[in-house]
């Protein structure tokens, strides 16, 4: 080559400026490493500021006034938690209206209410504890005694109780237009309906779209476009497929979605605002997820495995049915397991398919009315009382937990796979 | 060894004479074809669904005489209750809050992918993986909560609370940020990691530092990759609806500042189709306009996007 023969003009340092050139470089890359590391964290610190909000909003004190004290119960010097329940029923009597009793007693006699639930109606009904102000968990470690002198200052005859927001009864009551009486069991029976129809629907046919495009679907321009197509549908906004279930499962199919035309709903309020309808559009919205997981499980099954059904005489679906299916169901598991805590956590286009505002009366079946977790969440949390904040933050705990809870299992699944596949 | 025929008791095995061997027809193979391309067809049913339904609502919009397309996308007021409807209140928004996610989230998601590639020990690597999936994992409406109640007290202890509204585009733009910090970082990495070894090596052997290498070569190499991890972010950013709907503010404007409340066409889709919808009327068919125009933007964006991706595995296998 020429250049080498012809002198080439060299710049390179040589010497100290040399040495310093260097030094500075690797001070350069050492800056840089610190900025990388620095990006790294944050991503550490958000995911800790946003648990720590959580949980700072769901634990604390709270000032609540009684309309009238417990100690003023007392019966002869025993304390109201240790009466029987004869003598809670006269308490209740005492402070209670005539019609109000009666009304109690055509719920359910007392005679047949157990001693825990006169209890709690002596709470309710008479006792009547209002919360007036809560503060989250560090104020509440950290500024005690400040709190305790604004409300004594601010509520008089208000007291400071510690208080965690989501605990039994905030699991196992209705939903409630007051912030402390109200529960997520409503919602969390909607959640499970919803999801678990969406898993029903999308499951079977996802794996069957898998199947097809993995081991039938011959290259050509039909297959390249489903396979296509499936990859942009995966990226479109989960709100685009509300309207789509707003438009055909909500209104077009009414008959159908409502129940009307199996007889199983009462026809003057059924409209297609149903369980079924939202997870049919689920499903549609999730079907994506679970075809590129399956195909990838699919896809990993070895080949000799199906050459060797085919060399003892299978058919091609017998292959499939009985060699590759199985081979790749703990893939195809996780991969629907993790589409699950998807639909689990999907507002939007549930709100759009028309969840209901409020609803006290758990769902009954496909057709009823629901409501879910997160639609819930974000109802809360568009309240402006900060009362709601603390019950919303004590809804996410309880979705976190189940989303951890699905996800785990999907870690064991594909942890045990994993090693059996070593094994064998 | 003892072998088991799968023949009946007392048959003898077949020779091979007595067996017809041209090709029988299974119908219940067929059967089972067909219902096999039927699920995966469905997903073309969806496509052209939500196509036809966008579409023909939209069409109702757009006759009816108290709009006109001119009107839909020249203007800058959305007030369905007085007929006006110019969409880019909407737009903007929409862009205001994508925009911030886009600052928050390229540069740290960038950094995140090259520190984890090309600095991270495996030990590093095997549990910062796991807090970005967990982050990946959080609904959205989750996020929503965080915005509301963490992103805007803190705006409004930093800049001042006569300055940020309570209900802001900057903290929902923040918070999609970290929301889509976790994709581009995954997708960034398996950019970056898929750069052959050799041209680091071949860098390093020239005397370049291990920031210059990773610099100078290794992000080149991998630009496409990179690229299309942002645009597929940038849209999901554009798609995401829970955030905005609970942080950004509930009702149209048409302003460039941060720190006021403007809905997104996201939030405005939610908003109004949360309440009371009477089927047919302008407020019911405008939301399909602009889930129309939506689905057009996060459609061109995801088809640029998989171009790249596409482009970036070709050079590499």
């Amino acid at each position: 080559m020429s250049t080498l023969s012809s002198p080439m003009v060299c710049s390179l340092p040589e010497g100290d400026s040399f040495h310093s050139q260097v030094a500075a470089r690797h001070k350069k890359g050492a800056l840089w490493l610190v900025i990388f590391q620095a990006a790294t964290l944050v991503s550490i610190l958000a995911l800790t500021a946003l648990l720590y909000n959580i949980i700072n909003q769901s634990f604390g004190w709270v000032a609540v006034r009684n309309q009238v004290e417990p100690e003023t119960l007392a019966v002869e010097g025993t304390p109201l938690e240790d009466l029987s329940k004869e003598q809670l029923i006269a308490i209740l009597e005492a402070h209670v209206s005539q019609g109000v009793m009666r009304r109690l007693e055509s719920e359910a006699p007392f005679s047949v209410r157990s001693r825990e639930d006169v209890y709690r109606l002596v709470e309710e009904r008479v006792i009547k504890p209002e919360i007036l102000r809560s503060w989250p968990l560090f104020d509440s470690l950290l500024r005690r005694s400040a709190i305790q002198k604004e409300v004594a200052e601010e509520f008089p005859g208000a007291r400071l109780q510690f208080r965690a927001w989501v605990n039994r009864q905030f699991l196992s009551n209705p939903q409630s237009a007051t912030p402390d009486k109200a529960g997520v069991r409503t919602a969390l029976l909607g959640s499970l309906w919803v999801v678990g129809l969406t898993i029903l629907v999308a499951f079977p046919i996802g794996i069957g779209a898998a199947i097809y495009l993995e081991d039938y679907a011959s290259d050509n321009v039909l297959n390249r476009l489903i396979q296509t197509n499936i990859n942009n549908l995966a990226g479109v906004p989960s709100i685009i497929y509300g309207m789509l279930g707003l438009a055909i499962f909500v209104r077009g199919l009414e008959p159908i979605t409502s129940g009307a035309i199996f007889g199983l709903s009462d026809p003057t309020t059924a409209n297609g605002r149903t369980i079924l309808s939202a997870s049919l559009t689920l499903a549609l919205l999730i079907l994506p997820l679970i075809i590129i997981n399956a195909q990838e499980a699919i896809r990993a099954v070895p080949r000799s495995l199906r050459e060797a059904s085919y060399a003892v005489g299978a058919t091609h679906w017998q292959t499939i049915w009985h060699h590759v299916l199985p081979s790749a169901l703990p893939g195809i598991l996780t991969g629907t397991i993790f589409a699950m805590s998807r639909a689990m956590g999907e507002t939007a286009p549930l709100i759009v398919v028309g969840a209901s505002t409020f609803i006290a009366h758990d769902p009954t079946g496909p057709f009823s009315k629901f409501t879910t977790l997160p639609v819930q969440i974000y109802q809360w949390t568009a309240r402006p009382q900060d009362l709601f904040r603390n019950i919303a933050a004590a809804a996410i705990i309880v979705l976190l937990v189940l989303l951890l809870a699905l996800n785990a299992a999907a870690i064991i699944l594909r942890n045990r796979y994993g090693r059996k596949r070593r094994e064998g | 060894m003892n072998v088991r025929y799968p023949f009946g008791k007392g048959q003898r095995p077949h020779t091979l004479t007595q067996v017809a061997l041209q090709r029988k027809p299974r119908w219940h193979e067929v059967a089972i074809q067909g219902f096999l391309f039927f699920c995966g067809a469905l997903s073309i049913l969806t496509t052209i669904g939500i196509v036809l339904i966008l579409g023909k609502e939209s069409w109702l919009f757009f006759r009816s005489p108290e709009v006109s397309l001119r009107e839909f996308l020249g203007t800058t007021k959305w007030q369905p209750a007085i007929g006006q409807f110019g969409i880019w209140s909407l737009v903007n928004a929409t862009m205001m809050t994508t925009l911030f996610a886009t600052l928050v989230a390229v540069p740290l998601g960038l950094c995140t992918a090259v520190y984890l590639s090309e600095y991270a020990s495996d030990r590093v690597r095997s549990w910062l993986k796991p807090v970005l999936e967990l982050l990946a994992g959080i609904p959205t409406v989750v996020y929503g909560y965080f915005a509301l109640t963490f992103m805007t007290p803190l705006l409004r202890a930093i800049f001042g609370r006569d300055v940020v509204d309570i209900y802001n585009t900057a903290s929902a733009g923040i918070v999609m940020g970290i929301l889509i910090l976790p994709l581009i970082t995954s997708m960034a990495e398996d950019a970056l990691s898929a750069v052959p070894h050799s041209l680091r090596e071949a860098s390093y052997a020239l005397g370049a530092t291990r920031l210059e290498t990773a610099v100078t070569i290794v992000l080149p190499a991998a630009l496409s990759g990179i690229a299309a991890a942002i645009i597929l972010a940038v849209s999901r950013a554009v798609g995401e609806t829970m955030i905005v709907a609970i942080a950004a503010g509930s009702g149209p404007a048409f302003t460039f500042n941060p720190f006021k409340a403007a809905e997104t066409m996201t939030g405005h889709i939610v908003r109004i189709s949360g309440g009371d919808l009477s089927y047919n009327s302008m407020d019911y068919n405008s939301l399909f306009a602009i889930g129309l125009a939506l689905f057009l933007i996060t459609l061109t964006l995801n088809i640029i996007g998989r171009w790249f991706v596409q482009r970036f595995r070709e050079v590499y296998e």
